[in-house]
């Protein structure tokens, strides 16, 4: 049963799932929206406050045991109540019952988001360009045939897309779309074929109970 | 000039044929309406769409620009209506004749989605095919996946190493197919750690995911035989921001130094972040996604990648269970047909270039 019940769901669900996608009638379309609007979202609600009860013992744990770089656990708990004081008393754009504004200065959850959330999420976003041009340099090493005909592509793609590249030759910016168009589409097609085919195997495996590793794995 | 310009006005021809039908393949509420040019369309500025429940008076519904032969108006389905159609240029009007009633409705099925219906149950069926086949016991061959071979050994470093393993499932969420893949993965990846006694690290995205996360983790140490071994706090949730997740994600790469990275499951912009972060502190890393875009940088950053339908194949390969290995050589006989197809049609579309050979025209 505890094995069961939970295929049987999947199984429900799953062709639940899949028959919107085929059906437009109304019946059928509210169903799914309901399903997916209403009742996941009930259900992202309770696993929210499972998963925020998790990041606090995790980080509580690790002050009581004066864990590795343990006080930045109590700025991620200090901020956790303080945001959600603020977003719980004082509503989302300051509509709620907590003042969220002392003069000119404001402090509603849009303005810590805009203000804080936002540039920190930029600042980690601006690291990629670093990330890349040492990937770039590592791809790029002629250690073989593979990487060399990497190197060589990326070389001429680059060229093509600068004034330079048309000044040396005014077919290198059409072959450099060339390379993008025709071998770099082709493979990327390859491996969205294998996708398509291997997301419906899942599904099928997961709406069948064939699969169970999501269960734990093992028999009945 | 002006003259002649206003006695084609005066004289405007009214668009003819006019022919309305319940809106196909949908879910009711729309009524498509198509007429035939009027002969002065050049001249006109739009056609006015007029409709008309009691089949007397008409009221304006819509309008769309000239040269343009079909509306589609929004409708009750307990309605009938008739339309007419207006060609309009500056003050001067001309009314079409009006069209049958017709009145709109819901579909049962979407008939334009039937070709996508075939091919599901023509390679849903080669898949159920192979699964049963190897019910019946027969040797399965599957190629070998290098990425995946690796997963012994990494945990096996790992273990001797006395170093956790980092198990980072991406930013998806539960609906999509690449993070239930991943989960299935860590599946096999906790019952390995749990076999070793290896501490397994498990930081989420997305909280629905990191329930699911914790149960398969759990079960998995069960299953094994080594539920005292199973930390709940190894599998824990970190935040919905996706930078935020990366960064977390960094600063445990950085402070736990994993002796392995699996970085598998549904990523975007932070997989170079974290892939190269994984690099610089020496962990072998094994990645794995189905979004194109992110692959060339864990085929760069990463010792191991799962390009693909690997991703898929992995839980299959790593629990070697006849039943999940079937599946995979149905989606490779699936391919092999795509592949046919493909051929096929670049043959025909190559033969239809040479008027000589003017087979398929």
């Amino acid at each position: 049963m505890k094995r069961s019940f939970p295929l049987l769901l999947v199984l429900v669900f799953g062709i639940l799932g899949i028959i919107p996608f085929i059906v437009p009638h109304p019946y059928v379309q509210n169903t799914d929206e309901f399903l997916r609007n209403n009742l996941l979202k009930i259900l992202a609600a309770f696993a929210l406050v499972l998963g925020l009860g998790s990041l606090l013992r995790v980080h509580y744990d690790k002050i009581r045991r004066k864990g590795q770089n343990w006080e930045y656990s109590w700025v991620l708990i200090g901020t956790f109540i303080v945001t959600s004081i603020i977003g719980l008393f004082g509503g989302v754009s300051g509509t709620g019952i907590l003042p969220t504004r002392i003069g000119s200065f404001v402090f509603d959850i849009w303005t810590i988001y805009f203000n804080i959330e936002v540039p920190l999420g930029a600042a980690m976003f601006a690291l990629l360009s670093f990330f890349m041009a040492s990937a770039a340099y590592r791809a790029f090493r002629a250690r073989s045939t593979e990487a060399t005909l990497l190197l060589v592509s990326a070389f001429i793609v680059m060229l093509g897309v600068l004034p330079l590249g048309n000044e040396i030759s005014p077919h290198l910016p059409s072959f450099a779309q060339w390379i993008m168009d025709v071998p770099n589409v082709a493979g990327q097609r390859g491996i969205l074929f294998g996708v398509a085919l291997g997301m419906l195997a899942t599904a099928l495996k997961i709406i069948l109970g064939i699969e169970r590793s999501w269960l734990g794995g093992g028999g009945e | 000039m002006t003259g002649i310009l206003l006695a084609c006005i005066c004289a405007l021809s009214p668009p003819t044929d006019v022919y309305a039908y319940d809106t196909p393949d949908d879910g009711g509420g729309a009524i498509t309406i198509e007429w035939k040019l009027s002969a002065d369309d050049a001249w006109l500025q739009r056609y006015d769409i007029y409709r008309s429940e009691n089949g007397s008076d008409f009221e304006r519904t819509g309008f769309i620009g000239s040269g343009r032969d079909q509306f589609v108006d929004e409708t009750a389905d307990d309605k009938q209506y008739v339309y007419k159609v207006a060609a309009v240029a500056d003050t001067v009007i001309s009314f079409s004749e009006p069209s049958p009633a017709v009145n709109s409705s819901a579909q049962w099925l979407n008939r334009r989605k039937i070709n996508i219906i075939i091919a599901v149950i023509v390679f849903g069926g080669l898949i159920l095919f192979f699964i049963q086949h190897a019910r019946r016991g027969r040797e399965l061959f599957v190629r070998k996946i290098a990425g995946l071979h690796a997963i012994d050994d990494a945990v096996g470093r790992a273990t001797e190493m006395g170093k956790p393993i980092l198990y980072c499932p991406g930013i998806g969420y539960i609906e999509d197919i690449a993070t239930i893949a991943s989960l299935n993965i860590l599946g096999e990846v906790a019952k390995k750690c749990g076999e070793y006694d290896t501490k397994l690290i498990n930081p989420h995205f997305d909280p629905i995911v990191y329930t699911v996360a914790r149960e398969i983790v759990k079960e998995s140490y069960t299953n094994v035989g080594r539920p005292d071994a199973f930390d709940p706090d190894s599998v824990y949730y970190v935040t919905d921001s996706q930078f935020a997740y990366a960064a977390a994600v960094d600063g445990i790469m950085l402070r736990e130094l994993p002796a392995t990275n699996f970085l598998v499951g549904w990523f975007r912009a932070e997989s170079l972040i974290l892939a190269e972060t994984g690099a610089s502190t020496g962990a072998i890393q094994i990645a794995g996604t189905d979004q194109v875009s992110q692959l060339p940088f864990f085929v760069t950053a990463c010792d191991y990648t799962l390009i693909g339908e690997e991703l898929y194949a992995a839980s299959a390969y790593i629990s070697r269970e006849p039943l999940l290995l079937g599946a995979i050589k149905g989606e490779d006989w699936g391919k092999v047909i795509i592949g046919a197809i493909l051929i096929i049609g670049s043959v025909i579309g190559l033969l239809t270039v040479f008027p000589i050979l003017g087979l398929f025209d």
